[in-house]
């Protein structure tokens, strides 16, 4: 608890022990006013600063709140406790003193709840780095991770958190991710190996090179992206505060018909007029319309789900974004990096004039310059160091394939559009994957297979989309029919869409997103490398294996830290649970407060009632949208 | 040019108010209050004076929540 809230909780109890003594003595005590006095000492304890505030709102023109809500009810209450005593009746000023204390115990209540949740959220972030280690003549020196410069060498000893990204140039640990993804296998490391700052180091001392200053690095964009999220406002939000603005001053106007219509009325009619029963139904009136319930468990509840999200490694940059992932239905994913591991490796290679080794030889050495991921993996089959000097001539014929001259041989790799581009009589392969050709001296030698694996749980992944109520999954794929039918039928995938260029797949998308009714959203999967334009064209861009890239966390609305497919089913999951735990706060609290309201109005609901119903419903409420922080099972 | 602030305040309605405070300060192109995170994002209208505009920001808030805090580096 703060300083506020202790001295806040002191006052409940001095203001709440008065009041058992007074309802113990009071009929001891036969004068009205001396009564009242003493009535008014727990009245003001616990409620001076709601006075205050609200008299200042008066003077500012700031009228309906809830303290002006509460100033008018309680005084109402005393004021017709005294026109009773007046008037030789009983006089009962305990409910406008309870009225007050029960709201300052709510109000107390709410803010301890909401200081402990913000606790909560931000302890499971904890990925923000105090400080880093930079050796200074032999001697290690804690430093501000703000003044740490690029290519600096950092220390990480065992526990530390990494405070910046870069690679290690010395020593080798085990690294837990928990914090940035969610996933709780720890990671090894060794010298080479790029790492991310907020992760920690578990068992040896780290050297790292930082390849970025803090503002840059992992930690500080999530962090940032995280603190943004709340402020990004979903609907239900919106149209809480704009349901306040006007809410408030309805409820005491028709506060105010009560008190004055029924009574002239019935004076008109000629019978009694009961002036001080409507005015005490007026003032139980606006002890139950209090709308605090519902203004502070709406926020809570997104905030909760955006943190409890990012507790599993699913960032998601506003309540906006959580709305309509709860409303996706439709699901389409780009093929590599997603379903597959994207990381191409020679599965094998058919040859007929010359051996293996050879073809591996001359088709590694002439796609040398390239840093296609092909090339990549051409590189890592032949697992030989790569003569550089023997290769020249080298033209690249984009999307064919690569030809030049490797020790004064014609070399020529590539898909079949290549081999009929220069009149090469090849074979087809009847494996599923990529398939290179390679020519040399203009001599069909044989083909090269190249396969993108698919990830050990893409399968489970959209079977788990569709089990949470996904009614279609689409693929698409710049790969060939053949690879994009067998990966879709493998994995499950409703419908697939192959042979696309980049600029085809925002098409594609956008005739989905034509064809399907507006209340279905469509989410879009990518792994971030080249498909911006898709990512921000879908109703919601996912980005998943983030980590790192920078492109990706710009374009996409949500980001998945890790690249395991089952988290997108996942992030709707909690996307869905909290929109349903808002909706309830939505309808429980309106929904008693509606019911209070009608029978305060015809008087079978007393001031009690009315606080408890008000007080009650506001813990109800903000115990149900905490519930939201609890996505670990989903 | 956007700059957030750090702020304490009470209620989630308050919040709502102080935004409401801020969007209408003369300067300030838009202003958003989150109340989770205690944190006030504005966004100021090309050059004006922050410091300025903030301290009339503060006060407007002031005016219309009497118990809320703007911190101002």
């Amino acid at each position: 608890m703060n300083k506020k809230q202790k001295k806040l909780l002191i006052r409940i109890i001095v203001a709440s022990v008065c009041v058992v003594l007074l309802m113990i003595f009071s009929k001891y005590i036969s004068q009205w006013y001396i009564r009242l006095a003493l009535y008014m000492i727990p009245y003001l304890v616990s409620g001076y600063d709601v006075l205050i505030k609200a008299f200042k709102g008066i003077i500012n023109g700031q009228l309906f709140d809830e303290n002006f809500l509460m100033t008018i009810a309680t005084l109402g209450a005393i004021g017709v406790g005294i026109y009773q005593a007046v008037n030789g009746g009983d006089d009962d000023y305990l409910e406008a003193v309870a009225v007050m204390l029960l709201y300052q115990v709510g109000e107390l209540f709410q803010s301890y709840a909401v200081g402990k949740s913000r606790k909560n959220i931000s302890q499971l972030m904890d990925i923000r780095p105090d400080y880093a280690n930079i050796e200074v003549d032999g001697q290690l020196e804690r430093v501000d991770p703000d003044e740490v410069e690029i290519g600096s060498i950092i220390v990480v000893n065992p526990g530390e958190k990494i405070p910046l990204d870069g690679y290690i140039i010395e020593g080798s640990s085990t690294l837990n991710t928990s914090a940035l993804t969610g996933e709780s296998i720890p990671r090894e490391v060794s010298v080479g190996t790029e790492v991310l700052s907020g992760c920690i180091n578990m068992t040896g001392v780290l050297k790292i090179k930082t390849t970025k200053d803090f503002e840059e690095s992992t930690a500080s964009k999530i962090l940032d992206l995280v603190e943004n999220a709340a402020s990004r406002k979903s609907k239900s939000e919106n149209f809480i505060s704009k349901f306040a603005h006007y809410y408030t001053p309805i409820v005491c106007f028709s506060a105010l018909a009560l008190a004055a219509i029924p009574p002239i009325v019935l004076a008109i009619i000629g019978n009694d007029p009961m002036v001080e029963t409507w005015i005490y139904r007026a003032c139980t009136f606006l002890v139950i319309s209090c709308p605090c319930a519902v203004v502070i468990s709406i926020p809570l509840s997104f905030f909760a789900g955006l943190g409890g999200a990012s507790s599993q490694g699913v960032l998601i940059k506003g309540s906006n974004y959580l709305e309509t992932l709860s409303k996706v239905k439709y699901v389409v994913f780009d093929k590599t990096g997603t379903i597959t591991k994207g990381n191409f490796e020679v599965v094998d290679v058919h040859h007929n004039t010359i051996s293996k080794e050879q073809i591996l030889y001359y088709a590694a050495h002439v796609e040398s310059p390239s840093s296609h991921p092909i090339s990549q993996s051409l590189k890592r089959a032949y697992d030989k160091k790569i003569d550089i000097d023997i290769v020249s001539d080298i033209e690249e014929i984009s999307g064919h394939g690569i030809k030049g001259k490797v020790g004064g041989v014609d070399v020529m790799a590539g898909n079949s559009k290549m081999m009929k581009m220069f009149g090469i009589q090849y074979m087809d392969c009847h494996h599923a994957g990529t398939i290179v050709h390679v020519a040399i001296n203009g001599e069909y030698v044989g083909h090269i297979v190249i396969s993108d694996e698919i990830k050990a749980t893409s399968e489970e992944a959209v079977k788990s989309l569709k089990e949470s109520g996904v009614k279609k999954t689409i693929m698409l794929t710049g790969d060939d029919e053949r690879v994009a039918k067998e990966v879709a039928s493998k994995v499950g995938i409703d419908e697939y869409h192959a042979g696309l260029l980049p600029a085809d797949k925002v098409s594609m998308v956008e005739k989905i997103i034509g064809e399907k009714s507006e209340k279905d959203k469509l989410a879009f999967v990518g792994d971030g490398i080249n498909d911006a334009p898709v990512l921000s064209r879908a109703d919601i861009g996912i980005a998943m294996g983030a980590m790192g890239s920078d492109a990706a966390i710009e374009a996409a609305d949500v980001v998945l830290m890790d690249d395991d497919p089952k988290k997108i089913s996942k992030a709707i999951r909690i996307s869905r649970k909290c929109i349903k735990i808002v909706y309830e706060n939505i309808v429980f609290a309106l929904g008693v407060k509606f019911i209070c309201l009608v029978l305060g109005a015809i008087g079978i609901a007393n001031l009690w009632v009315a606080v408890i119903a008000d007080v009650g419903v506001m813990i109800i409420a903000v115990i149900n949208a905490m519930r939201t922080l609890l996505v670990k099972k989903l | 040019m956007k700059k957030t602030y750090n702020i304490d305040v009470d209620c989630a309605n308050c919040a709502e108010k102080m935004q409401e405070a801020a969007k209408k300060t003369p300067g300030v192109k838009d202003a958003v209050v989150s109340f989770m995170t205690l944190k006030m994002k504005v966004e100021f209208e090309d050059g004006v004076d922050e410091n300025a505009v903030m301290e009339q920001v503060r006060k407007n808030c002031k005016k219309v929540e009497s118990d809320c805090e703007i911190f101002l580096k």
